[in-house]
């Protein structure tokens, strides 16, 4: 179970505000965080993975991520993290990317065939497509077998059959791994699809709403 | 016979500079890159200042503070039993100085133009600022690299006055090209500063060619579609 009792000031174009989330998300719950532009969802994603600094206190399992003052090393955080533009080592092949989080040439192939890219390993990076990237992405961010997945609008780049694709590969993943996941998302389909649970973040606080609330809504 | 002592000297010292310099000025450069202190811009300025100084002034202070009478230069002495003034030692770490925002310089905006994600993303798997500074940022910054390499010996090479202020004209020691050429004008041996000036040209557009032809090859094998 993850605790969240965070607060941290955002300097946004409309001015300033804070961002003050109080939660608690249960092992294995799919949390789909929406909210307009400016909101803090991306913040919420980074300040839990370490990213970015925050008042307050983070607690994992009974673990403290941070707690007052205190903060644990992004590097020791169980967290995979995907990000809207990849963020992939150029300079590295598909595999090279995967086997440079954990050397481990079995499971990095199991990832890769599970992503649909087995044929793509040995290729550069650069050279592939934006599905294909964010397929990379997402195989390198499971590699170190992280209890909480945060995805940070991971389809926002992807053309619609691409993000059904994926957004069906999430969900297999995350039942697989039995994994705790945060995604960041516009699209109220996606949110029906994956989420079972739905947090809408506004003037900086976030509110829950239930899925089928979710149906009745749109 | 021509003397060709003088331009070895002036490539060693390059090479040698270029070689300190790089791991000086790494960590200093990702530092810059990635720091929000408030102190930066202060470290910037004095980082940039060999660019604005004349180098006699520079020189002078280096000068100074390699002297024998100065608590530095009598430190090094008494440790490492070596001279730094009028010495090639000494124009090593003057070299040093004088070169030192021409290899941060670059490095800093490579590291400045990198992906930020890219970086965290390395965090994030695991690995610690070092391995991340040697294993992603290097190797994404190749172009800045190369000219961070080449322009600090370059620059080195192309040497002056803070030279002939530290180091003298010792022949064999601290006698570089640039030096050597000088002192031939100066007694009005023309034919000779001709050949040195010429061989000078020679090389160093030699090696600045061999450099970029490199770095063109590196590109284009990159292949970026």
């Amino acid at each position: 179970m993850i605790r969240i009792d965070v607060a941290k000031k955002l300097h946004g174009s409309e001015g300033s505000m804070t961002l003050a989330v109080n939660a608690s998300v249960n092992r294995g719950d799919f949390i789909v965080i929406m909210g307009e532009s400016g909101a803090g969802k991306s913040t919420l994603l980074r300040i839990l993975a370490g990213l970015e600094e925050a008042e307050g206190s983070i607690a994992v399992d009974g673990e403290f991520w941070q707690d007052q003052g205190t903060k644990l090393a992004i590097q020791k955080r169980s967290v995979g993290f995907v990000f809207q533009d990849y963020a992939l080592f150029e300079h590295m092949s598909v595999k090279e990317n995967l086997l440079f989080v954990n050397h481990d040439n079995v499971f990095a192939d199991e990832l890769l065939g599970m992503m649909e890219i087995e044929g793509l390993a040995e290729r550069n990076v650069q050279r592939l497509s934006g599905g294909q990237k964010q397929r990379v992405a997402l195989a390198r961010a499971l590699m170190r077998r992280p209890g909480v997945l945060l995805m940070d609008e991971p389809f926002s780049a992807l053309d619609p059959r691409m993000r059904h694709k994926l957004a069906e590969k999430i969900k297999e993943l995350h039942q697989r791994f039995g994994m705790t996941t945060l995604m960041v998302s516009h699209d109220v389909g996606e949110a029906k699809k994956l989420a079972n649970r739905v947090w809408f973040i506004e003037s900086g606080r976030a509110k829950e709403y239930d899925t089928h609330y979710l149906e009745e809504l749109y | 016979m021509i003397d060709m002592t003088p331009f070895w000297l002036s490539f060693k010292l390059a090479a040698l500079t270029t070689l300190i310099l790089f791991f000086i000025a790494l960590p200093l450069a990702w530092w810059l890159s990635q720091t929000r202190a408030k102190g930066k811009p202060f470290i910037e300025a004095l980082t940039a200042l060999p660019i604005v100084l004349p180098p006699s002034v520079l020189g002078f202070y280096i000068l100074v503070a390699l002297s024998p009478d100065s608590p530095v230069g009598a430190f090094v002495e008494s440790l490492f039993g070596v001279k730094l003034v009028f010495t090639f030692a000494g124009l090593v770490v003057a070299s040093c100085f004088y070169s030192l925002p021409f290899m941060v310089q670059p490095l800093q905006n490579g590291f400045e133009s990198l992906n930020r994600h890219m970086i965290e993303a390395s965090y994030l798997a695991g690995k610690s600022t070092a391995e991340t500074l040697w294993r992603v940022a290097l190797p994404n910054i190749k172009p800045a690299l190369s000219t961070a390499l080449i322009i600090t010996f370059a620059h080195t090479v192309g040497e002056f006055g803070v030279v002939l202020m530290v180091g003298g004209s010792i022949p064999n020691e601290t006698k570089v090209a640039s030096v050597a050429i000088y002192e031939m004008v100066e007694v009005m041996e023309y034919g000779k500063a001709h050949v040195y000036a010429a061989i000078m040209l020679g090389l160093s557009f030699a090696v600045l060619l061999g450099v970029y032809m490199f770095n063109h090859k590196q590109k284009n094998s990159m292949g970026v579609v």
